[in-house]
């Protein structure tokens, strides 16, 4: 049986996390689908089709504009009878609907995969990362959600056919009032290849911003924090990195003013480059830093903008 | 109007899990436990809910040994009325058996809002409110960062990717709870004295009528790879030479 993949996306466009989903999928063994469910998703789609599936299913339909969990499930679970495996990736978006499609299939959910072991056996991290579970399903369809971070994107494809499926109908249980999107010219934190990322010991949303902004824009970088920094209302919650924020994987992760509770490292610990500016040394980010520097982040970062 | 709130004791939150020597699962001999921190947040919106004179009644829920209890009674120190302790002993719960034993207690306390934390710190699955919302074929809000409620709907705003949306569903419904919601109180000694006495029913999967065996089996439960820390650079001149020239990343 093939493997249906279900696409993150903004209907004009395919999120990153979605080619990560991909190359998972890729690596269980048989054909691979990808549905886009959308509206005026077609853009999504093209982008789909060269994304490595080897077919592409759109559904388009003014009912999958808001990509609520409720009809996306109800699409999933009306095609579910062709496939072996529903994967999605494990961000906010497929977070949402995933469970409840393995809910409604009667099966469990393997959240979060880093590894694949065989196509019944996976590896998931548990307690924030702190220890790596080896799990097997016994279910007959396997609902799995994959941490992009562990999986490389595939190279572009020749075109794969894009196919029109059946909409399923508005179940018309939730309506969207509204969405505030944060306008960012920076890199999105998921996909970032540098992150800078700030916590508590910046000691303001002001000094955040005037402190950590310049770094980013010289290195091109996203900002991430702590949820200390979340949680001081430093910056928006959606900037979290760790274990209940995003889990991000870049090439280099900046580490400012963070201490390193064992929550922020499950976020960010699998980064290529860890570098931590920090004026306390005992604090535990250091212990997993590849470049510690002992220093006033105040006078540290300006000057490591101006040398840059 | 009713609230359920679903409540796990979990390893709290400070302590670093190991997994044991012999691979069988983490070791979590003598330590310390707690109400999962979302639960907390949880909790304390059912009961700002009731505080507002939207709900009446706050029930908080609590499955797994019998132990559970110490955070059930947590939750009655802070403003819950009553607990429900389902008493599964020591077999292994896993989410979609919780969200099972929740749709068997929705039908016999016919909450119209269930408020659930959005990922236990544990497991860190992130599925039962939304395995319950499907069981009952409600509507879901998760990662929840307000919530009104009036007239027979719920106007919830959620995290989401790069920014919020804001949804309308009708109750009943599920909520899950994300960080910023509120800050959970702290008991007052008089209130937890209190919460001795306030009624504590105990059921089991059993009498429930549930299913709770595991569908997921562990097979090994390891240490992740080591990460080889604790460099130093003597100053800023350094770190850009080391960045440059050694990682090779800027």
């Amino acid at each position: 049986m093939a493997i249906l993949v279900i696409a993150e996306h903004d209907h004009a466009s395919l999120k990153a996390a979605t080619r990560n989903t991909l190359a998972a999928a890729a690596r269980l063994g048989s054909e691979v689908h990808l549905l886009v469910a959308g509206s005026n998703a077609g853009g999504a789609a093209a982008q789909g089709a060269t994304a490595g599936a080897a077919r592409v299913l759109l559904a388009d339909a003014p009912q999958y504009a808001e990509q609520s969990a409720e009809n996306l499930t109800a699409l999933i679970v009306s095609l579910a009878g062709g496939y072996s495996h529903i994967l999605a990736p494990a961000s906010s978006f497929g977070k949402n609907f995933l469970p409840r499609v393995a809910a409604q299939l009667d099966v469990a959910q393997i959240s979060d995969i880093v590894g694949i072991v065989s196509a019944d056996t996976f590896v998931r991290p548990i307690y924030a990362g702190n220890a790596l579970a080896t799990v097997q399903s016994a279910d007959a369809v396997k609902v799995i959600s994959v941490r992009s971070t562990a999986f490389d994107a595939p190279p572009e494809s020749a075109p794969a056919p894009v196919e029109n499926v059946t909409a399923t109908a508005d179940t018309g249980l939730s309506k969207r009032l509204g969405q505030e999107l944060t306008k960012s010219e920076r890199p999105e934190l998921g996909a970032a290849k540098i992150i800078v990322s700030g916590g508590r010991g910046l000691g303001s949303g002001e000094n955040y911003k005037k402190i950590l902004e310049p770094l980013a824009d010289k290195l091109g970088a996203a900002l991430g924090a702590s949820r200390a920094a979340v949680d001081a209302g430093f910056v928006p919650n959606d900037f979290q990195v760790g274990q209940t924020g995003k889990i991000v994987a870049p090439q280099l992760y900046i580490a400012v003013g963070i201490s390193g509770a064992i929550q922020h490292l499950a976020g960010m610990k699998d980064s290529k480059v860890i570098v931590a500016i920090n004026k306390n040394p005992d604090e535990p980010i250091f212990q997993i830093a590849d470049y510690g520097l002992v220093a006033d982040l105040n006078d540290a970062v300006p000057e490591l903008v101006a040398a840059l | 109007m009713k609230v359920l709130v679903p409540v796990k004791r979990v390893v709290d939150s400070n302590v670093k899990v190991r997994a044991k020597a012999d691979e069988t699962g983490v070791d979590l001999a003598n330590v310390k436990m707690a109400m999962n921190p979302f639960d907390e947040i949880a909790v304390e919106e059912a009961v700002r809910l009731k505080e507002k004179g939207v709900a009446t009644e706050v029930v908080v829920v609590s499955c797994g040994p019998a132990i559970c209890q110490e955070t059930l009674r947590t939750a009655l120190a802070v403003g819950a009325d009553r607990a429900i302790l389902v008493d599964a002993g020591d077999v292994e719960l896993q989410p979609l058996a919780v969200a099972k034993i929740l749709k068997a207690l929705v039908a016999k306390e016919a909450p119209q809002l269930v408020v659930a934390g959005k990922q236990a710190i544990d497991d860190d699955a992130n599925q039962v409110g939304q395995m319950l919302a499907a069981l009952q074929g409600w509507p879901q809000v998760t990662f929840a960062s307000k919530v009104d409620v009036a007239d027979g709907k719920a106007k919830v705003t959620r995290e989401i990717d790069g920014g919020l949306e804001t949804l309308e569903v009708p109750l009943p419904a599920v909520i899950t709870a994300d960080l910023r919601l509120n800050e959970p109180r702290y008991a007052k000694l008089p209130d937890v004295m209190k919460a001795k006495k306030k009624p504590l029913e105990t059921t089991t999967p059993a009498e429930l009528g549930v299913d709770v065996a595991p569908r997921l089996k562990t097979l090994k439960v390891s240490e992740p790879p080591k990460r080889q820390g604790g460099g130093k650079v003597a100053d800023v001149a350094d770190l850009v030479n080391r960045l440059k020239n050694e990682a090779k990343v800027i």
